[in-house]
């Protein structure tokens, strides 16, 4: 109530106003999707003047993890186990249809849906996504970041 | 060689041990039993005029739903050759039992035969005799089953993690 | 310093060497500081790679036993994106493997479409037309090139030369813009149909793949630049990951890994199909079998594909189109209709504007690039929408139990992947879903091999291996 809650929320804007311009993404690449990754994080889509340009390859270095293609029922303890290395705040983008629902891979071997197993922010389907598909999923994900959502 | 000629060869070789073959499309096969398959394999390796140095694929069909195989050998391994010399292809496919699917291994002939028998143990569970390391390829080791035989229904997920759906 | 050198350093002068405590020679400075039992002295220490690890490209997981940097034994294990691929072929009709297999090999999807139709068709005993043949020699190597970019691209990267890396995925923007054109999808494209494609080429094709080469051209100019004769990427790649032609061999090995060995196999060149028999090109060999020979067998390949499109092109059946829509043609809808009330008197002569999704399939391309086999191909839409047989023809071959039905058999067709020979064996059982689909895939011996490339090794060298083997886990775990 009064000044000293204007003072915190303005507080948590910059706060994530810097979170969302400072994107350390884990890019978890599987499958046929991590092809446009390469797109979108390269010079023709450029990510990185999203401020996303810097993949981390260690989860505990990273703060969004972008879990890019299909993942299978062998892998799915594996991406369990990274997202739990991750420390908060963390994100998690389903990047591709198989991540979202399990795409066409309705199989043994496909997890339905990244969601059966870790909570998921933004989903961003597409078999590959267009890269401009992925740069509004982030730009929705960096929405999600400013207002510091959080699922705890 | 032509293959006719090919195959003329191995049935020399081969005798009663080759039951059949054809060349359906123009792709010659033999249909060897499994007595035969590792002298089939050798002598194709080893034969100058053959000289079948590569073995391009080492894969297995499941003939259960097939019409007209019904009461035959459920399995066929099939073995896909090519000589880079001689630039000719051959297949050799062994039929195999439902109760006793066991093959002579092919690693000591290939080593990428290791890899390819790992793959059929897996998908079909044809055993491969003599095999040094006979385990799962593609597949956990918790999964139960085979799932490229046809009884195998496609969508039985076994899950190690999340919901048994 | 080479893997050589260094295992030299080591014998002579090692962590293990007795230490000189009051007279006792016998221990060694491990057990002295470590109080372990008397032993050899050092311990081997298992590490494990991946299977989510940046320099996988996709997921393979690699246990290593090291001795110091060295690796004493490795086991590879693979599996982690199995999509049951061979089980899904079989659900559906014949076509609809068609995006199963643009997931196999993803960098270069249109090899596998084209390897795929060309079993069924061989098991159909179907040929098909001359310009379909053409189109599909140029599509190929046009995924051919893009997959030696992403290739070359990502084990540069890995070994630090990042500009590479950005420089070449730029090249690939432009190919991908005209396998779009074409295709209408970047990547996963299900362009090949049994029988023939999807769609002819667009208008003006011709120059766009002039101008998208001349881009290509000059980033492999630049990257050799850089990089071809450069201390640092010769040291990481020279001598390092070799295998003997025989051994090459007697792993399956096939592709740029066993062109770089020396041995000249190459299954356009050995059992030509399509029009790889009326078009001039190398196949660029190498002498080693190492790493850097194998980059250099890559960055010829590239030179190479670009001619054989180029003079593909040049010599394509029925010319490049030149269409031209202007005011002839009727709107599609009021063609339907006409085709519903029954005026169909000479409506199949008429032109129609066709919808862009169906640019270059209306039914003069049909006839150009499609078999003329209506047991196989779907006929064009102004006969499906503007007379029965075309509508009858289309019913049967979409409805579930009739369609594509090859006799009961079995073919095997080769074709040149990117990596190596991509074989599909296909068994047809009469009806009209696969019985069995199975993909020969080019990168499995080169990865099961991988234990064998980096023995003696040290983790280091693991990377510019892994590289250069070009694995592609939607090919290898199928």
């Amino acid at each position: 109530m009064g000044v000293g809650s204007f003072f915190t929320s303005k507080l948590d804007e910059a706060i994530g106003w810097g979170r969302k311009y400072s994107i350390f993404q884990y890019p978890f690449v599987t499958a046929c999707c991590g092809m446009e990754y390469m797109a979108t994080a390269c010079s023709h889509y450029d990510v990185d003047r999203f401020g996303a340009g810097l993949p981390r390859f260690s989860p505990r270095q990273a703060d969004v993890l972008f879990v890019v293609g299909t993942i299978s029922h062998k892998m799915a303890p594996v991406l369990k186990r990274i997202y739990d290395q991750m420390c908060e705040p963390k994100w998690v983008v389903a990047f591709g249809v198989c991540t979202c629902t399990g795409g066409f891979y309705n199989n043994y071997a496909t997890v339905q849906g990244i969601d059966t197993i870790i909570p998921v922010d933004v989903y961003i389907p597409g078999c590959p996504p267009r890269p401009e598909s992925v740069i509004d999923g982030l730009m929705k994900l960096q929405e999600k970041i400013a207002t510091g959502a959080q699922r705890y | 060689m032509d293959g006719q000629a090919i195959l003329a060869r191995l049935e020399t070789r081969l005798g009663a041990r080759l039951l059949g073959t054809h060349d359906h499309r123009g792709d010659h096969t033999a249909i060897v039993a499994r007595e035969g398959i590792i002298e089939a394999l050798t002598f194709s390796r080893e034969e100058s005029d053959l000289r079948f140095n590569v073995l391009m694929d080492l894969t297995a069909v499941d003939y259960l739903k097939l019409p007209g195989r019904e009461d035959g050998p459920r399995f066929d391994v099939v073995y896909h050759l090519y000589s880079i010399p001689h630039n000719h292809r051959i297949r050799l496919k062994v039929p195999v039992e439902q109760d006793d699917p066991v093959v002579p291994t092919a690693t000591s002939l290939w080593p990428i035969a290791n890899w390819l028998e790992r793959e059929v143990w897996d998908m079909f569970g044809i055993r491969f005799a003599g095999h040094p390391d006979l385990r799962r390829l593609l597949m956990y080791e918790e999964f139960e089953g085979h799932p490229l035989r046809k009884d195998y229904p496609i969508e039985r997920r076994q899950p190690l993690i999340g919901p048994k759906v | 310093m080479t893997s050589d050198a260094s295992r030299q350093a080591r014998a002579g002068d090692s962590p293990g060497a007795r230490a000189m405590v009051n007279g006792e020679a016998s221990r060694t400075t491990r057990e002295l500081f470590l109080g372990e039992g008397a032993g050899g002295g050092t311990q081997n220490l298992t590490v494990n790679i991946g299977p989510a690890h940046p320099a996988m490209h996709g997921i393979i997981r690699i246990l290593a036993e090291l001795d110091g940097e060295i690796i004493v034994k490795s086991d590879v294990e693979i599996g982690y994106l199995h999509r049951a691929f061979e089980k899904d072929c079989e659900v559906g009709p014949w076509n609809n493997a068609m995006p199963y297999t643009d997931r196999l090999n993803y960098v270069s999807p249109l090899i596998n479409n084209f390897g795929y139709c060309s079993a069924v068709e061989k098991l159909l005993g179907i040929d098909i037309t001359e310009r379909c043949k053409y189109i599909r020699v140029i599509m190929s190597e046009i995924s051919r090139i893009c997959d030696h970019l992403t290739c070359v691209g990502a084990s540069a990267m890995e070994l630090g030369a990042f500009t590479v890396f950005l420089y070449m995925i730029k090249a690939r923007e432009f190919l991908w813009e005209l396998v779009e054109d074409v295709t209408g999808a970047r990547l996963t494209i299900s362009y090949g149909r049994v029988g023939g494609v999807k769609a002819d080429l667009p208008a003006g094709f011709d120059d766009k793949v002039k101008k998208a080469f001349v881009e290509v051209r000059q980033v492999l100019e630049e990257v050799h630049v850089l990089i071809t004769g450069n201390r640092i990427f010769m040291d990481r790649m020279v001598g390092v990951g070799a295998l003997s032609a025989e051994e090459t061999v007697a792993w399956a090995i096939t592709g740029p890994l066993l062109r770089a060995a020396g041995v000249p196999f190459d299954v356009r060149k050995a059992q030509p199909y399509w029009a790889y028999d009326r078009v001039q090109f190398e196949i660029p060999l190498g002498k080693n079998g190492d790493n850097f020979d194998r980059y250099l067998v890559r960055m010829a390949e590239m030179e190479q594909s670009m001619r054989i499109v180029e003079q593909a092109l040049g010599a394509l059946p029925g010319g490049s189109i030149q269409v031209d829509w202007e005011g002839k043609a009727i709107d599609p809808a009021a063609y339907v209709d006409r085709g519903k009330q029954g005026k169909t008197e000479g409506l199949l002569f008429v032109p129609i504007a066709l919808s862009p999704n169906l640019q270059g399939q209306g039914r003069d391309a049909q006839k150009r690039v499609n078999a003329p086999d209506k047991r196989v191909v779907l006929p064009p839409k102004e006969n499906t929408y503007g007379s029965i047989e075309g509508l009858m023809n289309h019913f049967m071959l979409v409805m579930e139990g009739f369609g594509i039905r090859p006799p009961m058999g079995e073919a095997y067709f080769a074709v040149e992947g990117a990596n190596g020979e991509l074989g599909f064996y296909v068994v047809s059982d009469g009806s009209d879903r696969p019985y069995r689909v199975r993909c020969r895939p080019p990168c499995l011996p080169p990865v099961a091999a991988m234990s064998r490339m980096i023995e003696g090794q040290m983790v280091a060298d693991i990377i510019p291996t892994f590289g250069s083997v070009n694995m592609i886990g939607g090919e290898l775990d199928r």
